[in-house]
């Protein structure tokens, strides 16, 4: 049996196992070493018990990160894996999934790995649309080397490398990855756990790229970075949440029991703005198409994300189109290429041979 | 009228002209010809790094050069005996290469003032005595191939173009070349333009009738077949056997093929060609930058396939983290470096060796890397298929060090039999290969990723998808053994050692060095490596004509060296070892071997010059015996040698 026949197309050609499997299948033996606190541990555990529901042979998963870190996470699966290199895990992960349509693929990352020192490798990944999950752990800080800020953190912020406040202007990594032409692009909170496994199973449903953000605190170095969006008495005001086919409503409950503020267009602009649904109407409230291909109004959305303290972030699926992949292509163009040219020895041959010869006897 | 013939043994020819005047298709259709012929013959292209300089310039020379022999050469020659010049910038750039007595063939066409001036002339060197010491056979090429192609209607440019094809024709006629080939490859080329294929074959021809009706050219020179052993053979570039060697090394491991790649002048037509080749399942992965293109190949390799990355020295260095990272995770990748004239951007399209240090040295820590050096075009075939074998054997990146002079020179190669091809043996693990006792008493079966192989030190490779076998490696420091990580100081002691044995083990499976010292009585030594192969043989073999004793040893494998060079080094009285480098190679002799080696040192973008080289190898042969040679001149005159010792 493969996974053709589960609900998961991203994966088909990996082989599913026959023996269910559970989240302690996915633990490896060594001792996780995170901070206490560090929302990876969130990350983790959903990951683990999520990953035996793919209903793949374990063997056939494999984990490709970075330097950071949450870059240590392979060693906390019991899958293969491979702890790479800063910012290359996208260029690895692009080598082994053209090389075999039998894997699933994974890569952990962080944004100073992937939107730093690693960023060319990640908007070309995103751009080739290459069979594989891509995870950014964002927790807008430099933790590994001990709180430098890094490509996502707000503009004036003080660290060790700033002590007058950062000059530059930080990255929306989902707008990034909508520039980038990415295929499937979502964000997802590590606290909450019921939505980043909804998120990661729809990523590893998805054909081609898909990239989910993962807000993810740092208690040691950025502390209450996330609390807008995580704090119970914020967090339904700052949360905006994306369903497919579903109008963009969020904050306290409206009238109609539905959060009281709504995503609009603005007619001045052409852009989105937040409204209160009662003075717009509940008619004008936009109604999510992560299908449109368009990126027009996904990159719309991801600049509802409040580039400062955080206090508005949309958080789902932004976008997810099929478009073809490249290394299914890639082992399309090889597949026609043999198709007759089998004996590779006789082929071989041929090659050597090739152009103009001549015999000395 | 009766032509007279005049046997050569050998004959030196250099085609120049402006970079748009085709001389690089007319270099190679003159060496097609003359391999199909069954001459002995070695090619030197040389063109500048602008797509198009500026028309007409000096900077805008391009030039192709090709030595062909009734006897076996090793070199594309020093001189050249003729000089084809299409233009006033092409003639001035070569006339200093040229002995006394040399031919000339020139197109008079671009001898107008302005060019003359683009070139640097103030005067027609034409219409004066400035050349005066060769044979000069001044025509207007173009304008007799633009008369000869009329009934095609072209535009008077576009049939003037094919000037190049008459030039060709009539350098064939002069060395009584086989048209065919060149009739058959142009109507191939040109099928889908029927005008212009019938310009170029016309004006090819009417080069060929113009050599053999005109009373200009009295004789015609005839170099007989050089005497090959039996076999198929082909003419070929180093480019294209490095690449036909990687094919091999992947059907003969039975891994597919992954290039992972970016673009970069010499290394380039390497992608090209293999992007041809998806039939034997090589997959070519042109990436966003050298470092995706290597983290890309070694991603493959990781999943089982043969990791191969192509580039020049810029790109090796920006590879580097990579290269550390394969040698930490202990996975196979060849690594391929065309170099190029450095540091930096350098001189793109020229030769070079000095990247051997880099090769050796260029990572952080104590990270060995097995090298492995081919020695002419067709040898980077063998050479690759053996860059292959060690990196799947021994779990290894490894670099192939080529270069420029041997990515673009050709030379006729006897093309070998496929089974008789080296079997390369991947050898998966598939099963567990340790065992522990868990908390309740069971043995419990294990896969260890670093318990290694007693007689390669190899560590098994465990691809995704085997069964059991799940584990993970990185780039920080491996327990021996279960390959977990660990900080323990003696473990990182014991690993950088094992990774260093790991790679001086793969000498005991070199066979012995091959030692040309014909009479065994030899007391100097000449040593090298790479594309230097040629030039070092011819030089050796004209101090040997003159009475001297010299001995030759060149180098397959710079690390590890192989296990005999310290006792063959020890046994000469001298060593002398010429590299295009600043003395790379010495170094390494020099702090491995106590060895006193005597640098020969030219780093001027082009193959070392044999005739220099016999004066300075007969000057150390002197030096050490007292013995006085015969005469080593060739006839070329010889500019005095710079013999220099290590830096
Ligand atoms: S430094 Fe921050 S991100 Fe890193 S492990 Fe500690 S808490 Fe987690």
């Amino acid at each position: 049996m493969t996974t053709e026949s589960l609900p998961f197309p991203g994966l088909q050609h990996v082989p599913a196992t026959e023996v269910p499997q559970t989240g302690k299948d996915f633990s490896s033996d060594q001792e996780v070493r995170w901070c206490p606190g560090c929302g990876d541990y969130a990350v983790l555990k959903a990951v683990q018990s999520f990953l035996p529901d793919l209903g793949l042979r374990r063997e056939n998963i494999v984990f490709i990160s970075g330097i950071g870190c949450s870059s240590r996470f392979p060693y906390y699966l019991d899958t293969y894996g491979m702890h790479s290199i800063h910012g290359r895990a996208p260029a690895i992960a692009t080598g082994l999934a053209t090389a075999r349509d039998d894997l699933s693929v994974w890569v952990v990352t962080g944004d100073g790995d992937a939107l730093s020192i690693g960023g060319n490798h990640l908007i070309h990944a995103l751009r080739r649309n290459v069979n594989m999950t891509i995870l950014l752990f964002n927790n807008r800080i430099y933790g590994l080397t001990k709180g430098q800020y890094s490509p996502t953190s707000e503009l004036g912020k003080v660290t060790k490398s700033t002590p007058m406040g950062s000059l530059d202007n930080p990255f929306n990594p989902v707008s990034l990855a909508l520039g980038a032409e990415g295929t499937f692009v979502a964000r997802t909170v590590d606290s909450d756990r019921k939505h980043l496994t909804a998120v990661l199973s729809a990523a590893a449903a998805h054909r081609g790229t898909s990239f989910v953000e993962i807000y993810q605190n740092c208690p040691i170095f950025n502390d209450g970075a996330f609390d807008a969006v995580k704090d119970n008495d914020t967090k339904a005001d700052a949360l905006i949440p994306l369903v497919h086919g579903e109008p963009i409503r969020f904050g306290a409950p409206g009238e109609d029991g539905l959060g009281a503020k709504g995503v609009v267009r603005d007619p001045a602009t052409g852009g989105l703005r937040i409204a209160e649904v009662a003075e717009v109407g509940a008619d004008a409230v936009l109604v999510h198409d992560a299908h449109a291909d368009d990126p027009t109004t996904a990159f719309a959305l991801s600049r509802l994300t409040d580039p400062g303290h955080l206090h508005k972030a949309p958080i789902g699926i932004f976008r997810q189109v099929d478009h073809v992949s490249y290394d299914d292509q890639a082992r399309g163009q090889i597949t026609t290429a043999r198709a007759g040219h089998e004996d590779t020895a006789l082929e071989l041959d041929a090659l050597l041979h090739s152009g103009d010869t001549w015999t000395v006897a | 009228m009766t032509k007279q013939v005049k046997q050569l043994d050998r004959v030196i020819i250099r085609f120049a002209g402006d970079s748009g005047d085709g001389m690089q298709l007319t270099g190679d259709r003159f060496t097609q010809e003359t391999a199909s012929f069954g001459n002995d013959l070695s090619t030197l292209p040389n063109f500048p790094a602008e797509i198009r300089a500026p028309q007409g310039t000096l900077p805008g020379v391009s030039s192709f050069q090709v030595h062909f022999a009734d006897h076996d050469i090793l070199t594309p020659g020093d001189a050249p005996d003729v000089l084809v010049a299409m233009n006033p910038a092409a003639l001035r750039a070569n006339l200093g290469d040229l002995p006394k007595g040399a031919t000339i063939v020139v197109d008079s066409h671009d001898f107008t003032s302005r060019n003359l001036s683009k070139a640097g002339y103030t005067e027609n060197p034409l219409e004066t005595d400035a050349l005066a010491e060769f044979a000069v056979h001044s025509y207007d090429l173009t304008d007799m191939t633009v008369e000869a192609v009329k009934e095609f209607g072209l535009s008077r440019k576009d049939a003037g173009r094919a000037k190049n094809m008459f030039a060709l024709g009539l350098v064939s006629w002069m060395y009584g070349r086989p048209t065919e080939p060149t009739v058959t490859f142009l109507e191939r080329r040109f099928a889908k333009a029927p005008d212009i294929r019938d310009a170029n074959v016309t004006a090819f021809r009417a080069g060929w009738y113009f050599g053999e009706t005109t009373e200009a050219f009295v004789v015609q020179y005839e170099v007989k077949p050089a005497p090959m052993p039996p076999g198929v053979y082909r003419n070929i570039t180093g480019n294209l056997a490095l690449a036909y060697g990687l094919v091999a090394g992947s059907t003969q491991s039975g891994l597919p093929l992954f290039l992972g790649s970016y673009p970069i002048t010499p290394a380039s037509d390497i992608l090209h060609e293999l992007s041809k080749h998806k039939r034997f399942g090589v997959t070519t992965f042109q990436a966003e930058d050298e470092i995706a293109g290597i983290g890309a190949a070694l991603g493959a390799s990781f999943a089982g396939s043969l990791g191969v990355t192509t580039t020049s020295g810029p790109g090796i260095a920006l590879k580097s983290e990579t290269i550390g990272l394969a040698v930490m995770t202990e996975l196979p990748l060849v690594v391929v470096d065309v170099q190029r004239g450095g540091p930096s951007t350098g001189l793109p399209t020229k030769t070079e060796q000095a990247d051997l240090l880099q090769a050796m040295f260029g990572r952080n820590g104590e990270s060995p890397v097995p090298i492995v050096a081919p020695r002419s075009p067709a040898d980077c075939f063998d050479a690759a298929v053996e860059a292959a074998r060690i990196a799947v054997t021994y779990r290894t990146p490894v670099m192939l060090l080529s270069d420029g002079m041997l990515a673009n020179g050709s030379e006729p190669w006897r093309i070998p039999e496929v089974e008789d091809l080296p079997r390369i043996e991947p050898g998966f693990a598939t099963e567990p290969n340790h065992q522990t006792t868990n908390a309740k008493g069971e043995t419990v079966e294990e896969f260890w990723p670093y318990l290694r192989d007693e007689d390669t030190l190899a560590r098994p490779w465990a691809v995704p998808g085997t069964k059991g076998l799940e584990h993970r490696i990185g780039g920080l420091e491996k327990g021996d053994g279960h390959g977990n990580i660990s900080y323990d100081p003696t473990n990182h002691d014991f690993m950088v050692r094992t990774r260093q044995a790991k790679v001086d083990r793969i000498a005991e499976s070199l066979p012995p060095l091959e030692v040309d010292d014909p009479s065994g009585k030899a007391r100097v030594l000449v040593l090298g490596w790479g594309s230097t192969y040629g030039p070092i043989g011819a030089a050796v073999r004209r101090a040997r004509t003159a009475g001297l004793e010299v001995a030759q040893v060149h180098l397959r494998h710079l690390n590890p060296f192989p296990q005999d060079l310290g006792d063959i080094l020890k046994s000469y009285d001298a060593v002398m070892v010429p590299e295009m480098n600043l003395g790379q190679l010495s170094m390494l002799l020099r702090a491995r071997y106590l060895v006193d080696v005597v640098g020969y040192n030219y780093v001027r973008g082009l193959p070392l010059k044999a005739a220099e080289l016999a004066s300075a190898i007969t000057d150390l042969v002197e030096a050490t015996t007292g013995e006085t040679p015969s005469s080593v001149s060739d006839g070329h005159q010889a500019p005095a040698a710079v013999k220099e010792s290590v830096r």
